[in-house]
């Protein structure tokens, strides 16, 4: 059910999660944004180290036009700030990332990551609760053995919903530098973890080693060149990976090949542009983010300025390039002072790899048609939040004349960005994480 | 020229980054580093390759030009690092004043002026170790040495000495971790 989001589909505002207070707590600052593999659940993990779990509830046969709510259903708190004693170090709770374990039975897993452990959370749901103890009272007192005369079987009798969040694995101390990402293979049974210069695989039952499968530290530090900035499985094949580098490359890595894969199988990398040359190159090359497309075939990646994507069999170029906002390139300097360029941003595929998003500044976002080469501009602001209020575009006015309804570049709020969007994996329902809120928008359905 | 005065000014940016990063929460990010030396890197090439230039043509570098005060991006958002300041090495020829930098609200501006003609009582006594602290490129305090690193020492007064801290600075910049 995924239109294009161009001309026929329009986006309205379904809800908006998050404190209305525009003095922003720093731990309610929204780090990562995650639906599961049904999109029944929403996922969100701030700098506080508190993973927020939204479900959506059962949709309204009655009332079509309304698709279901996502509302509270289980809080946690995954990470607590640490301290490395050796190191004189502080490490943050903050939540960089999380990933959902497909699943298996009637529990729910996700995997979260700060930046030096991983941990994997079973989310389970208890409806029901034994009575009739025989050796016990109600209030839990227990009887005396002796007023005993016979014995029953306890019975299971309903309960109010409690959602129980427990940590059942926790894999730490695997690595030195700071974790970016987590990948779930599709074999299901291992996956990955990246930090700057290293990616070690790990068994989800084992915590206590992880096998190290791509390490690009230099002998000696002072040459270091690069650093890991994203890595992924592949959807489909279990033995395939890639990761992306600060100087703009991918490389794709295939297990079978050898045991440690520091030799990659491709190399994805675009030559430079020359007469786009600037003290800032190099930053806004690195790239924040790469997602494979839902078939397979492709993977996407994010720079400062741009989203690529790229076929896989061709390893010299992408094969398209959207300009999330081109209009930054001649602010570049001051965009370093203000440490905006140094902004992570994430970009994500629609469920049949039609569409693809990513967030931008001013709380804008952006949606890139492939097939309809069309792009839009929206916004998340509480101004647009009334309930199924449609979303109007929004441009950016480059210069010249500015016409009415556009914003000049000057105007611009830095300090809001959209860094985390996540987009559900059937449904054209999309999560926007402004800086301490989270929009939850849909298509108009007629 | 302009191209000089903006290398200037990226350095001493870069600069004061790359010594606000040591406090921040959660350590030196290595992928913040690497991008601020590569930056630096450029900013110095430039600035220097523009000195020589300047100096084979026996023309005098430019007098001060306050900094960029137009309206930008910046004014938004509350620069989260110390004041940058100019290194030494680049006051060594004029005694101007530094240049002050507007992009801040709210902050003190300061001004370091070349380090040898300054009265004792302009002199920077705050201790270092300090979110706010200037960068300071005589060792006032001595740092503590990572496993590896060799100490530096740099002869008060020189105005040259400049040229090597730069490379001290963005060589010793990975090798802290």
């Amino acid at each position: 059910v995924t239109g294009s989001p161009g001309g026929d589909m329009q986006w309205c505002f379904s809800q908006v999660k998050g404190a209305i207070d525009d003095d922003v707590a720093e731990a309610d600052i929204i780090s990562t944004v995650e639906f599961n593999h049904t999109g029944e659940l929403l996922a969100t993990g701030d700098k506080g180290g508190r993973v927020v779990i939204f479900q959506q509830e059962i949709e309204n046969k009655n009332q079509p036009q309304f698709r279901s709510e996502y509302n509270v259903y289980s809080t946690f708190q995954s990470h607590e700030p640490e301290f490395d004693y050796l190191k004189s170090l502080e490490i943050e709770e903050k939540i960089n990332k999380i990933r959902w374990l497909p699943q298996k039975n009637a529990a729910q897993f996700l995997l979260s990551t700060n930046d030096k452990t991983i941990k994997l959370w079973k989310i389970s749901e208890r409806d029901k609760r034994p009575e009739g103890y025989n050796l016990k009272e109600e209030d839990g007192r227990y009887k005396d053995p002796n007023t005993i005369t016979s014995l029953r079987v306890p019975v299971l009798k309903p309960m109010d919903l409690m959602v129980e969040a427990s940590p059942r694995r926790v894999f730490a101390n695997a690595h030195t530098y700071h974790i970016n990402s987590v990948s779930v293979n599709s074999d299901n049974e291992t996956y990955l973890s990246a930090d700057d210069l290293r990616i070690n695989l790990w068994h989800l039952e084992i915590t206590d080693r992880s096998f190290n499968i791509v390490d690009i530290k230099p002998a000696n530090m002072e040459e270091l060149t690069e650093v890991i900035t994203a890595a992924e499985f592949h959807p489909h094949q279990c033995n395939t990976f890639v990761y992306s580098s600060s100087k703009g490359t991918i490389r794709l890595c295939d297990m079978r090949v050898s045991a440690l894969c520091d030799k990659h199988s491709k190399l994805f990398e675009e030559p430079e542009d020359p007469s786009n040359r600037s003290f800032f190159s190099e930053i806004i090359s690195s790239i924040s983010d790469v997602k494979f497309s839902h078939n397979g075939r492709y993977m996407m990646t994010r720079d400062y300025l741009s989203v690529k994507i790229w076929d896989l069999n061709m390893e010299t170029r992408p094969v398209e390039t959207y300009q999330v906002h081109e209009y930054l390139r001649s602010k570049l300097c001051s965009l370093y002072e203000n440490d905006c360029i140094f902004d992570k941003f994430e970009c994500c595929w629609n469920g049949n790899d039609s569409v693809v998003m990513t967030g931008s500044y001013n709380n804008f976002f952006r949606m890139f048609d492939r097939g309809h080469r069309r792009d839009v501009t929206l916004e998340a602001s509480r101004e647009n939040s009334k309930p199924m209020q449609v979303l109007k575009p929004r441009k950016v006015c480059t210069g010249g004349k500015r016409k009415k309804d556009e914003i000049s570049v000057d105007s611009l709020d830095f300090n809001k960005k959209i860094l985390h969007t996540a987009w559900h994996p059937q449904d054209n329902i999309i999560a926007v994480a402004t800086t301490n809120n989270l929009y939850i928008f849909q298509d108009k359905v007629n | 020229m302009e191209v000089n005065i903006e290398a200037r000014r990226i350095l001493a940016v870069s600069i004061s980054k790359l010594y606000a990063s040591r406090t921040q929460r959660g350590g030196l990010r290595l992928h913040r580093s690497l991008l601020l030396s590569l930056v630096m890197r450029s900013a110095r090439d430039i600035y220097h390759s523009s000195r020589e230039s300047e100096v084979l043509s026996g023309a005098q570098s430019a007098p001060e030009e306050p900094m960029d005060t137009s309206s930008s991006p910046g004014e938004q958002t509350r620069l989260p690092e110390p004041q940058p300041e100019p290194q030494p090495v680049l006051n060594s020829t004029e005694t101007a004043p530094g240049e002050p930098d507007n992009t801040e609200d709210g902050c003190d501006s300061e001004i370091i002026e070349d380090k040898e003609n300054l009265s004792p009582a302009k002199q920077s006594r705050k201790r270092r170790g300090k979110a706010s602290a200037a960068p300071d490129f005589l060792p006032s305090k001595r740092a503590r040495l990572e496993p590896g690193e060799e100490r530096y020492e740099v002869p008060l007064g020189s105005c040259r000495a400049g040229e090597s801290l730069t490379t001290l600075s963005l060589n010793r910049v990975i090798p802290a971790f």
